[in-house]
């Protein structure tokens, strides 16, 4: 994070990155030029990865390292130069002004000399500033080498040595200087440079001298374009392709740490290097920067990086015990870094790569005959001859692939990690020290609370609500209560209810930057285990570093805590600091408290103690508890500013957190574990009263808690983190409506960008509800809140009996008169207690504006209006159609929403009306995406969030897949549909790229959106979405969302749009990406007000989804995921369908009385054109006449800032985006297609392909389908071979009548959205290597696939099958998750499985031939069943194997097919639950085998409906 | 949330009413309430809204979803809980409300199938004071301030129990010698029994609030004087001066304002009164108004056996369903609806406007009339005179305002309307509220009890001034 005031809304902290990335690597070690050549050859293939800015010559970052070259130097600087490994190279960026440059340079002169080593002088590096884009060269520093030599015994005290000179010079010089390297092993050459351009700029790279035997080279994607040379990598270790999620946590713990650091191999060279981590760096150089600490204090580059990263290792029983000790035990020094990241490393004589535990970074590697390995992240990178390759293969998840050239092979991950982890008897220690809290002896009871439950509940701010509402369903189900339809409540921060504090954060969450995780089907990597005690010098390991408490779960029963507080062991002490405040000292008792805690917790630590407790149960008549947050947070950040925070575990014990989200927070913000007393008492009432039958106090508890734990675990992997360490006091939060003050003390570093409240309010706040407990009779009730339901005397909501009345008497009569009764409502609602938009007003010229009619007509803005993505299945089929009637009258734009459509609606109707949509959605579940979707669309969105739950997957349970749904959908009906989290085609920035290239490909005509969810940093990933080419970007609300979703996420996670478009609009136009980009926002958007606050802001186009519905008939019942809605709108119940009475002109006359009034708006405002509205964030001022946000500290300042741009900057789209498909391959595939298209005369061709040949196959099926339909041709029509590495997305959407074989190998996502044509992939014929043995295809295989056939002459990487639903595919093994969400198709594995098959697997059927009898322990079997196969099934398993031998001439199916009885018996049969019963309800529905898609006709599906 | 989707799966009940046959012998009550079982179903059709717009339509803002809920659970005990919450007397509007909540349940934008949300809050309130569960809830501490409430209607009431509740010392002047207002002397047995009155009394008295029968304020005690004795004066004495009908005839005996004879017919039946003073028997009845107070005379006519009753309504006749162009769901719909009354017997017609009362020997015999366009201004369809019997002519027109003779006394000041000033309870007079028809204008007793109770916050609030008292008694009253 930045520590310079920030006007805007953006914040350089928030950029991303993502890239390509590859090693080349000489065996022997022999150093060569070639190696360089290799690498620099590789990286430019790579180029499509990388991103380019509003200049496109300027890229955003490219480098490489190598080891030092020593005949280079040595021929330049001659004799003077010591012997090789006794002098090192250091590449500094220096000040270009000379006098600055000199003073820069005699400081690091200064340190050399400190640290007594020998200056042997300066190089200036040779650059030429041909090869620099324009940004880029004005910016550029200059670039020296300094050449150090060694006075010291060995090469690792010099590396030493040059670490503590580095960090003195860097200390010295702040950002004047920047050192990417100084070492005597490695050299690194990097800039704010396209891949391409590195060796031209340096001329260095292509000087023959330049010898090394391996080369790490990097090309990086920005999600902006905000110019800096020192971002580019690799770093002094690593190169990054990812995102390191818990960034704020691992900081904050590092700095922590650095207090008691201690090797004897640094001494007191130690402290010149502190801080270790570099403020303002970036996540990949805040990474390096402790794993270069620990690599210099000693630990091998594997061992640090696996305790950085571990893999998930609790209960897998394929790990050693060792292995397993050693993860445990480093658990205990260190948090994992947790993300989605692939890491290649080196320190000049071992290379590598690594990937976290996810697994969620592509990486593909080969080694060759004549010595050379090569990894990239793609495969194809560079040429080689088949006949030369020995082995290929993947990065896998948590593996480490190691190149050791002092041994001169590739060392395998498990020799790696036994050499590792043996090292010490980590395993025994672990074993031996590390105490369980369900092995500590049994506490005494607490005493009873001598304060009756009623009034502690009063006191803790209990409503009826959450009784009932939240608890009360929390134990039944053991899951947190779902809810539907959106917040339209105020922000914390303007409600007069004063909330508690936990209301004020909103969870942030991984859109496009970085995946979230299913943690449900994906628990395999989750983890709630938790550990207490006090950590201890992380440079150094022993038994005790092993002495932690550990906790498997966070949420503490009663007992449980006891268990802590009355710990009795020679290493663990506990203490317990009371968190309430005297009710006499009033308001100011609050501060003086937490001084008390915090004193308090020093002297505790002082004392020994290492679990600390924090504990409000002092609470009562005479004393107020703190906010438990509050507490929390304060006391971990003041322990972290004092450097004591290791010392010890914090425990809260609080009446009250209750939910999911409050305990989140305090977890969030430093507590290892939480005792929810009066949540688990107030269970117990639960129980007593009879409101929770069958079940005992202590059951309830008992699944009050694992829902809790579930819900955390959801939670945590929104922003996809997997463990409780790393989520613990990482800080995921933003704070809206907190004061700087209070946030910066309390809650440091946590982004809060509107103001707000301080101290005294909260304390106000508790003290208000200590008034509401006592003095009060002990049975007084619980107060009603309607948050959950609007109730009279409730929290306010936006949608309540008037406005809603009020609108559909506006439009059912037509009544301009009540639509603006019903504006003026809402406006004024709106200002008085519900949204920031409230907060505005607008600054009228005092010329008073111009005549209405010279303002443009409404039935043009209209047409900048859309409805929102609510898909067929979340809504009935007539609101759908009716949805799409309206807009397509008025020329605006409806949704599909992510359950596809119906293609005859993709004709007009007879009245000429059309219920088409224009924007189809292209979700993470891809239901419904074929070919045929995607040509009939105006606009292709890719939601990569939802604001009802962003970072959130959905489902949709079997017994609501009706026929037409299943049709719809393109699945089968009976069986339940799961949406992902993530895309699983979008890990990263560039990943999105590749979408937005796929989807081009697949309808060429059709703009393409991203629709992302506003929180802090979307303005920079809305720059990444403009610079990966899309033409249109979403920036959606909290506040909105139909959809059902747990309670939590409607109210916590996100914030409003009104942020997320400025900080949008202000990044966009900073970085000159505004012009080529439409922005549009949506969230609760309700009159012509809203919708021109929103185009000041920055919005072109306005979505809306409730406030349609609620001219349809919606009257927020807010049970849209019960399939009751009397109105006939969520439902797909056929009996309340009939009940629908919404009318297209319901619709249109809303948005025209919208259009209208903002009209009215616009001609007081002397705004002709609506385009000239958009981003004249001038004409809107804080409204001064509402006194109450002000008096809260609100401000808006930031808000309503404009970009720092030049004046003339364009604030609207002005231009379309680069064309992109220029040079695709399928151009050619099309033209030799012509007469194939034309009249289906079946034509034949072979051509090459390069791994930058993308999306092979899109173009040509969007032709065929144009002419053809969805039908496309006759099977075999089209015919290609293609040789040679293919590029992502090869045969993509492939159409009915197109055959691709392809000859050589592929990268990720072969077969996307598969729609009925064939692939086959088989090896060279000339391979030097047995193809079941080796890597044919990447990750993510036949994604969404709907239709045809594929086969695979080799194994493929993690999640084949993923999402498939109608394809059939052979394939000779797989990675990790295979088959996962399946709903339909047919996968035959001919070879071994990775862990985690079948997981969400609903529907379709896998064969696996499974000849070692293992398979059973790597199935997630939660969805399915293992079988023998049946007689009916092996004739069509039969069928593909001899398909699969026929097309690949795999020498696996032969030998199958050749035993083929005795090969029967080995194959298990995976077959899910709902798909096995949907079959059974279903018998006229046969199990695909890969036919071409179909479509249910009209009348059937009037008839399913029936 | 009562049982998911038993909406569609069970049907409306309508509240079940002795037949007419039989109640016009007796003067019980003639609405009874399902039994259990049926009840709970009926519970169970509520879908616990969102927005629950039944919540909304309910003046008194009841709990509606959540204690449908309960009694669909079975959960009687803490349905009463819930509403008491908002509703001080549930009995009194379980029998007497036109459930405006009704009309704007969800469910009724299915026209006919709100939940029975009335006769549910009813069955609650019952089987409350059958269990026992109703005692008197006396305050723990006294604020040592007095308020007097000018009216024991349902107002006055609310507004006396909850300012007792939260401390303060509570008289209430009633000038009639029962309390209860309208409720006791307005409202027939059948539709309300007198013993339900009484027993609500009873509870607030033995809850410490005092209850000074026989004392008109105004005339007994001079209202300054009142005002001067407490430390604050509610005005609840509702809107009690009638609208009257400018005809010639109106002076002819047998010509009343409704609550005349009312007044007379419940004095009767409770037994204080020997012979009514006015009465119906064998005679011809008009009753000229169609609201509840007319249907109230039509239906005690039919026990006084009168030759014949006529009702008649000076508007059109509604349409027979909701008109969704006029009155909308979740609004009130102007509909037909045929009153318990009618059921029982009589004639009833629209569009009528009297013309002239016409009679012998200072006795009313016939009524004039003609019928009109049945919309304003009432222009008279020429050809459509026409002359009826009448014996007797009541008068149920409405009410125009409230009594003014405490308000000169006092001063404070009124609106074009005739009602008392009070934008927030508080008169133009220091220390003077007021609350119910008195400040609002006639209306439903739903809103007179949120009005007593909303006056209560007000004078509380008052009373606490400069935060003399603590939170906790505004607190009490809050709810």
């Amino acid at each position: 994070m930045t520590d310079r005031p920030t006007r805007t809304l953006y914040d350089p902290a928030f950029e991303h990155d993502a890239c390509g990335v590859a090693f080349v690597a000489r065996l022997s070690g022999e150093p060569t030029h070639e190696t360089v050549e290799r690498a620099l050859r590789a990286v430019a293939n790579l180029e499509h990865r990388g991103a380019q800015g509003a200049d496109p010559d300027t890229g955003d970052g490219a480098g490489i390292l190598v080891q030092i070259p020593d005949a280079f130097f040595r021929a330049q600087l001659g004799p003077r130069l010591p012997a090789a490994g006794a002098y090192a190279v250091g590449t500094c960026f220096l000040p270009d002004d000379a006098e600055r440059r000199a003073r820069v340079e005699a400081l690091v002169e200064d340190a050399v000399a400190a640290e007594a080593q020998e200056l042997i002088g300066w190089r200036d590096v040779p650059v030429d500033l041909r090869f620099a884009g324009t940004t880029a060269a004005a910016l550029v520093p200059c670039i020296r080498h300094v050449i150090v030599g060694s006075t010291c015994a060995d090469q690792d005290a010099f590396e030493r040595k040059l670490y503590v000179i580095r960090r003195l010079a860097e200390k010295a010089a702040g950002d004047e200087l920047v050192v990417p390297s100084l070492s005597s092993r490695t050299l690194v050459y990097k800039g704010m440079l396209t891949a391409p351009q590195l060796a031209g700029f340096f001329p260095d790279l292509t000087d023959p001298r330049l010898e090394s035997a391996l080369a790490l080279i990097h090309s990086r994607f920005s999600t902006n374009t905000f110019p800096s040379w020192a971002l580019a990598h690799p770093y002094r270790l690593i190169a990054h392709n990812g995102e390191i999620n818990t960034l704020r946590g691992n900081v904050n713990w590092m700095r922590a740490r650095e207090s008691q650091l201690a090797t004897e191999l640094f001494g007191d060279d130690l402290e010149k290097v502190l801080p270790v981590i570099v403020e303002g760096g970036s996540d990949t150089a805040t990474f390096d920067n402790v794993l270069e600490l620990l690599v210099l204090a000693g630990r091998s580059l594997p061992h640090a990086l696996m305790m950085m990263i571990p893999e998930a290792y609790e209960g897998r029983d394929d790990l050693s015990p060792e292995l397993k000790g050693f993860y445990a035990f480093h658990q205990c020094l260190m948090e994992a870094w947790d993300g989605p990241a692939a890491i290649s490393f080196t320190d000049g004589r071992v290379i590598g790569a690594t990937l976290d535990r996810n697994g969620l970074r592509p990486g593909r590697w080969y080694e060759t005959a004549d010595g050379w390995v090569v990894l990239a992240s793609e495969t194809g990178v560079l040429e080689e001859a088949p006949a030369n390759v020995v082995r290929k293969g993947r990065l896998q998840p948590g593996k480490l692939f190691l190149v050791d050239l002092a041994e001169h092979r590739i060392v395998p991950d498990a020799e790696v990690k036994r050499r590792v982890a043996t090292q010490q008897p980590y395993a025994a220690w672990v074993e031996s020290e590390t105490v369980r809290l369900a092995d500590l002896p049994e506490a005494p009871a607490p005493d009873a609370p001598a304060e009756p439950l009623r009034r502690r509940q009063l006191l803790f701010g209990y409503a009826q609500e959450d009784m009932k509402v939240m608890l009360a369903p929390l134990a039944l189900n053991a899951e947190e209560a779902v809810g539907s339809m959106g917040n339209d409540t105020p922000l914390a921060v303007l409600s007069r209810r004063k909330p508690l504090l936990y209301s004020y954060f909103k969870q942030m969450f991984a859109q496009v930057t970085n995946p979230p995780i299913d943690s449900i089907r994906e628990a395999v990597v989750m983890s709630v285990k938790a550990s207490v005690g006090s950590e201890r010098n992380l440079l150094d390991e022993t038994p005790e570093h092993a002495r932690q408490l550990v906790i498997d779960n966070p949420i503490l029963r009663d007992s449980e805590l006891e268990q802590l507080r009355h710990v009795r062991h020679d290493v663990f002490k506990s203490h317990t600091v009371d968190t309430t405040w005297p009710v006499e000292e009033g308001v100011d008792g609050l501060s003086v408290a937490l001084d008390r805690i915090c004193l308090h917790a020093d002297l505790a630590l002082a004392a020994g103690t290492n679990i600390l407790i924090l504990s409000d149960r002092d609470a009562g008549p005479a004393r107020v508890p703190v906010p438990s947050l509050l507490a929390t947070a304060a006391v971990h950040n003041h322990l972290v500013r004092e450097g004591t925070r290791l010392q010890t575990g914090i425990v809260v014990e609080s009446g009250e957190p209750r939910s999911v989200h409050s305990i989140a927070t305090l977890i969030g913000y430093g507590a290892a574990a939480v005792n929810p007393y009066l949540m688990l008492e107030t269970l117990a009432e639960l129980v007593e009263l009879g409101w929770l039958p069958d079940l005992t106090a202590e059951q309830a508890q008992a699944r009050a808690v694992k829902g809790i734990a579930k819900g955390l675990l959801k939670t945590m992997s929104k922003m996809g983190i997997s463990t409780i360490p790393s989520y613990c006091g990482a800080q995921i939060f933003e704070a809206v409506g907190l004061s700087e003050e209070l946030v910066e003390r309390h809650f440091t570093h946590t982004p809060s960008r509107i103001g707000g409240i301080g101290l005294r309010e909260l304390a106000e706040g508790a003290l208000a509800r200590h008034a509401r407990a006592y003095p009060g009779s002990p049975d007084e009730l619980l107060p009603v809140i309607g948050l959950y339901a609007w109730r009279r005397e409730g929290e306010h909501h936006q949608w309540n009996p008037e406005t809603i009345s009020l609108l559909q008497h506006a439009v059912r009569n037509r009544r301009p008169e009540t639509f603006e009764e019903y504006s003026r409502t809402v406006n004024a609602d709106s200002a008085r207690r519900s949204t920031l938009r409230g907060l505005m007003r607008f600054r009228f010229p005092e010329n008073g504006g111009i005549p209405l009619d010279e303002v443009e007509p409404a039935s043009e803005i209209v047409k900048r209006f859309s409805t929102g993505a609510m898909s067929l299945g979340s809504i009935s089929r007539e609101a759908h159609e009716t949805l799409a009637i309206a807009m397509n009258r008025i020329g605006g734009r409806s949704n599909t929403g992510e359950g596809g459509e119906d293609p005859v609606r993709y004709a007009p109707d007879e009245n000429g009306d059309s219920r088409r949509s224009a924007i189809k959605q292209v979700a993470s579940g891809r239901f419904g995406v074929n070919a045929y979707y995607l040509a009939n669309a105006d606009e292709l969105q890719i939601k990569m969030a939802q604001g009802a739950k962003p970072g959130e997957g959905g489902q949709l349970p079997g017994h609501k897949v009706d026929r037409y749904i299943a049709s719809v959908r393109l699945t089968t009906p009976g069986v339940g549909l799961i949406s992902p989290p993530p895309h699983h085609d979008i890990y990263s920035i560039e990943d999105l790229k590749q979408l937005i290239y796929d989807l081009r490909c697949g309808n060429p005509d059709a703009r393409v959106s991203v629709k992302l969810v506003a929180e802090v940093g979307v303005g920079t990933v809305a720059a990444g979405v403009a610079k990966a080419g899309a033409d249109h970007v979403l920036i959606s609300g909290h506040e909105g969302g139909t959809g059902a979703s747990p309670v939590s996420s409607i109210l916590h996670a996100g914030i409003p749009w009104e942020l997320g478009l400025a900080e949008t609009q202000q990044t966009l136009v900073l970085n000159d990406l505004r012009s080529r980009i439409w922005v549009q926002t949506d969230g609760q958007l309700k009159t012509g007000r809203d919708v021109v606050v929103a185009a000041l802001l920055g919005a072109d186009e306005m979505g809306f989804a409730t406030a349609p519905l609620i001219a349809t008939g919606c009257v927020m019942m807010r049970a849209c995921h019960l399939n009751t809605c009397p109105v006939g709108i969520a439902t797909q119940d056929p009996e309340l369908r009939k009940r629908f009475a919404g009318k297209p002109e319901h619709v249109v006359e809303f948005f025209f009385f919208v259009a209208e009034e903002a009209r009215q708006i616009m001609a007081r405002l002397g705004v002709a054109r609506f385009e000239d509205l958009v981003g004249r964030v001038d004409l809107l001022d804080g409204d001064d006449a509402i006194a109450e946000w002000r008096e809260r500290g609100v401000d808006l300042s930031r808000l309503l800032a404009r970009a720092e741009a030049p004046p003339d900057a364009p604030l609207r789209r002005t231009r379309a985006q680069a064309p992109s498909l220029g040079d695709a391959l399928d151009w050619k595939l099309v033209d030799k297609a012509r007469t194939a298209i034309a009249d289906g005369t079946p034509v034949q061709a072979e051509l090459a392909i390069a791994n930058t040949n993308r999306t092979v196959g899109g173009i040509l099926s969007n032709a065929v389908t144009r002419a053809h339909g969805a039908a496309g041709l006759p099977p075999g029509t089209i015919r290609f071979t293609l040789r040679g590495s293919a590029g992502q997305s090869f045969g993509a959407w492939l159409a009915p009548g197109i055959e691709l074989t392809l000859v050589g190998d592929a990268n990720d996502y072969v077969g996307k959205g598969l729609s009925g044509g064939v692939l086959a992939l088989r090896p060279p014929e000339d391979a030097g290597f047995r193809a079941e043995e080796n890597v044919i295809a990447g990750n993510t295989i036949l994604y969404g696939a709907t239709a045809g056939r594929a086969f695979f002459r080799g194994v493929a990487g993690e999640r084949f099958a993923v999402r498939n639903s109608g394809a059939s595919a052979v394939v000779e093994g797989v990675g990790d998750h295979g088959c996962e969400y399946m709903t339909g198709g047919v996968t035959v594995v001919l070879g071994r499985t990775g862990r985690n098959f079948a997981a969400g697997m609903s529907g379709g059927v896998a064969y696996v031939l499974d000849e070692d009898g293992t398979f059973a322990q790597r199935c997630n079997h939660e969805l399915v069943g293992l079988e023998p196969v049946g007689e009916d099934d092996a004739e069509a398993v039969r069928a593909l194997v001899e398909e699969h031998e026929r097309r690949t001439g795999s020498p696996v199916a032969a030998r199958v097919l050749a035993g083929w009885d005795a090969a029967l018996g080995l194959f298990v049969k995976v077959m899910p639950h709902d798909y096995k019963r949907a079959l059974g309800l279903h018998l006229d529905h046969p199990v695909s085998t890969g036919g071409d898609g179909f479509y249910i006709t009209e009348s059937e599906s009037t008839e399913a409906a029936a | 949330m009562g049982e998911l989707g038993a909406f569609m799966k069970l049907n409306r009940a309508e509240t079940p009413e002795r037949p007419p046959a039989e109640r016009v012998h007796d003067h019980r009550e003639f609405v009874t309430t399902l039994p259990l079982v049926q009840l709970r179903e009926q519970g169970a059709r509520c879908m616990e809204c969102g927005v629950p717009f039944c919540h909304s339509g309910c003046p008194l803002g009841n709990l509606i979803p959540d204690w449908n809920d309960l009694v669909y659970r079975d959960r009687f005990r803490e349905a009463l809980d819930q509403l008491h919450r908002t509703n001080n007397f549930p009995e009194f509007t379980g029998r007497l409300c036109p459930a405006p909540c009704e009309a704007a349940c969800v469910l009724e934008i299915d026209e006919g199938n709100a939940v029975t949300i009335k006769q549910i809050e009813l069955s609650i309130v019952n089987r409350a004071w059958e269990e026992g569960w109703i005692v008197p809830q006396p305050p723990a501490e006294r604020s040592g301030r007095t308020v007097a409430v000018v009216g024991s209607g349902p107002a006055g009431l609310a507004c006396a129990q909850q300012l007792n509740r939260a401390g303060h010392l509570v008289t209430v002047f009633e000038r009639d010698e029962a309390g209860g207002g309208l409720l006791r002397f307005g409202v027939p047995d059948f539709k309300i029994e007198k013993q339900v009155v009484e027993r609500r009394l009873q509870q607030l008295c033995a809850e410490g609030v005092e209850l000074r029968l026989g004392v008109e304020v105004g005339i007994d005690v001079d209202a300054n004087e009142l005002a001067a004795e407490y430390d604050a004066v509610v005005l609840a004495t509702g809107s009690r001066v009638p609208r009257d009908l400018p005809v010639p005839g109106r002076e002819l005996g047998g010509v009343h304002f409704a609550m005349e004879y009312l007044y007379g017919q419940n004095r009767v039946v409770a037994g204080t009164l020997a012979v009514p003073p006015v009465t119906a028997a064998g005679k011809h009845v008009i009753v000229i108004g169609g609201g509840d107070t007319g249907a109230d005379c039509v239906a005690s006519a039919h026990r006084e056996q009168a030759a014949s009753v006529t009702q008649i309504e000076l508007l059109g006749e509604p349409p027979p369903s909701r008109p969704d162009d006029l009155t909308p769901w979740p609004l009130w719909p102007m509909k037909l609806r045929t009153s318990y009354a009618l059921k029982e017997g009589g004639e009833r017609s629209f569009a009528i406007s009297t013309t002239e009362l016409s009679g012998l020997f200072g006795r009313v015999e016939q009524i004039h009339w003609c019928r009109n366009t049945g919309v304003p201004p009432f222009d008279p369809v020429a050809g459509t005179e026409e002359a009826h019997p009448a014996q007797l002519v009541l008068l149920a027109m409405g009410f125009v305002g409230p009594e003014t003779r405490v308000l000169d006394q006092l001063g404070v000041e009124r609106n074009p309307r005739g009602s008392i000033e009070a934008a927030a309870f508080a008169t133009s007079v220091p220390g003077v509220f007021a609350a119910g028809d008195a400040r609002r204008g006639q209306s439903l007793i739903v809103w007179a009890i949120d009005e007593g109770r909303r006056c209560a916050r007000a004078v509380d609030t008052w009373l606490a001034g400069d935060g003399a008292h603590a939170a906790a008694p505004a607190a009490a009253t809050a709810r």
